[in-house]
């Protein structure tokens, strides 16, 4: 347990856990509570729109904790050593996405299915979207990676990554929500959704890891 | 234009000294002509434009050129598309749109194409001329983009009752638009333009990696929520007199486009020769004390 990739992965899993770890969490309530709010607290509409809202929140949240996934590791002079040690960079930066949906992308999974009750979605739907964010959110990661790698080091690139980021989100978002549709029968959409999700997860690290070689200097 | 035709710096480069040093680091990202003697006459010929200044030279020239042609041809378009061209049996005098539109559409495409070839460019042999192209090219396709979406918008009003509707193209082209926009948000956040150079090249290659499965996943969520809402009308073979004005409309926007991506990538370069005009003085008045000419 002492290759570079598990230093780094340890390190970010210990620094996530040292503080603000949960927000994103918060973050997603937030947006599941504001939700009855703004279309009213009608349990079959909530319920008919439920999975939408969850896919929703989970993209906004994964996207918010962004700003942090390199811009810290670029205050402190981290970043010039992982270019200078002798692990490949798109490696450790892999290990660093993997970090950053351990801590963010995983407790959305794990309480999906807990909003996805107070949202009135049913049962059978509610895996459904769990099991949808638990394939597309890892791609969401690694598509944030390259936005967050790109603004490294710029006064707005909390705001600026999202806004490059997003676009490309979208066909995550449209088979993650077919995924999440309770009256599909085939898993045809979860199918492209890991395939999505797969293929973002070679161009994430790479193109990361490239921006970051790029601009160092 | 004196400026422009100016030889490099690097040819009248004096001892070096600090501020020499300083200006020649500066002006290292515009690399010198390759005169490679192996390579094929049209291939240098077209490798010499590399050189900025003999850009700025070449574009001094090319532009009034480029401009009449572009005059030309929408003069020869504008007649074909308002009195040649029969109205449409069924959408009446509002086909004529078409001849906006569809040029418009094309070159939105046309515009992230060039900037994804630019960012190769910028990418792998480090051209400076391929980033004044690929940043020329940005609020083109941006602009180019809008056109299309609110032509597409003002003909949708009449033939589909409604000013927008989440049809696959019209959505495809919003993000689209959204994507320039984007690109353009990200090369204004970077002060310096090597740098953002290499941002922008990296943004637009993920970015035209994912055009296509945007394209296709749009295509399907629009036939999974709209099964046939909007009903095209089964396209015939378009006729000839509709056919003509509308690839001479083509030809002349994409002139159009030419002439002002040729224009706006002149501006960027007299921008950045100014730039470093900037930095030289500024590194000359601090750096040191010495009369410097």
């Amino acid at each position: 347990m002492s290759s570079p990739l598990a230093a780094v992965l340890r390190r970010d899993l210990a620094l996530a856990r040292g503080g603000g770890g949960g927000l994103g969490l918060v973050f997603f309530l937030l947006v599941v509570t504001l939700t009855p709010f703004a279309v009213g607290p009608d349990l079959a509409l909530l319920g008919r729109i439920g999975s939408a809202i969850l896919w929703l929140g989970a993209l906004l949240a994964t996207l918010l904790g962004l700003d942090r996934l390199l811009q810290a590791d670029h205050e402190d002079g981290g970043l010039d050593l992982m270019h200078l040690a002798p692990a490949s960079l798109e490696l450790m930066i892999a290990a660093k996405i993997l970090a950053h949906w351990l801590t963010t992308g995983l407790p959305l999974v794990i309480a999906a299915p807990l909003f996805g009750v107070m949202l009135g979605v049913g049962p059978e739907a509610t895996l459904k979207v769990a099991a949808a964010l638990a394939v597309g959110t890892p791609a969401l990661a690694c598509l944030g990676a390259v936005g967050a790698a790109l603004t490294v080091g710029l006064r707005r690139g909390g705001l600026l990554a999202p806004v490059l980021i997003l676009p490309l989100a979208i066909p995550v978002l449209i088979f993650g929500v077919a995924a999440s549709d309770p009256a599909a029968e085939t898993v045809g959409p979860l199918g492209v959704l890991a395939g999505l999700a797969l293929g973002y997860a070679v161009l994430g690290p790479f193109a990361s890891a490239a921006a970051l070689r790029l601009l160092r200097d | 234009m004196g400026v422009l035709t100016d030889d490099d710096p690097r040819a009248t480069a004096k001892p070096p000294s600090a501020i020499t040093k300083r200006a020649q680091r500066v002006w290292s990202c515009w690399p010198a002509p390759t005169d490679r003697t192996d390579s094929m006459a049209l291939l240098s010929a077209i490798t010499s434009l590399a050189n900025p200044s003999r850009f700025a030279s070449f574009a001094d020239r090319a532009l009034p050129w480029a401009a009449g042609v572009t005059a030309v041809l929408f003069a020869a378009a504008l007649y074909l598309a308002l009195f040649v061209a029969p109205p449409d049996y069924q959408q009446g005098e509002t086909v004529r749109i078409m001849f906006i539109h569809v040029p418009s559409a094309w070159l939105a495409m046309f515009a992230y194409v060039l900037m994804a070839a630019a960012s190769l460019g910028v990418l792998i042999w480090r051209h400076p001329i391929a980033d004044v192209s690929a940043k020329a090219a940005a609020p083109l396709g941006a602009a180019f983009t809008f056109l299309a979406l609110a032509t597409g918008s003002l003909w949708g009003k009449p033939m589909w009752g409604a000013w927008w509707v989440w049809d696959a193209r019209l959505t495809s082209f919003l993000i689209l638009f959204l994507m320039y926009l984007g690109l353009m948000a990200l090369r204004s956040a970077m002060e310096e333009p090597s740098r953002a150079a290499k941002a922008c090249a990296i943004l637009t290659l993920v970015g035209s990696v994912n055009i296509p499965i945007i394209k296709f996943s749009v295509d399907w969520w629009n036939t999974l929520h709209q099964p046939a809402s909007v009903i095209r009308a089964g396209k015939p073979t378009m006729d000839a007199s509709i056919l003509i004005p509308l690839l001479v409309a083509a030809l002349a926007f994409t002139a159009l486009f030419t002439t002002l991506h040729l224009a706006g990538m002149r501006t960027e370069l007299i921008r950045r020769r100014l730039r470093t005009l900037r930095l030289t003085t500024a590194a000359r008045a601090t750096l040191s004390p010495e009369p410097a000419e």
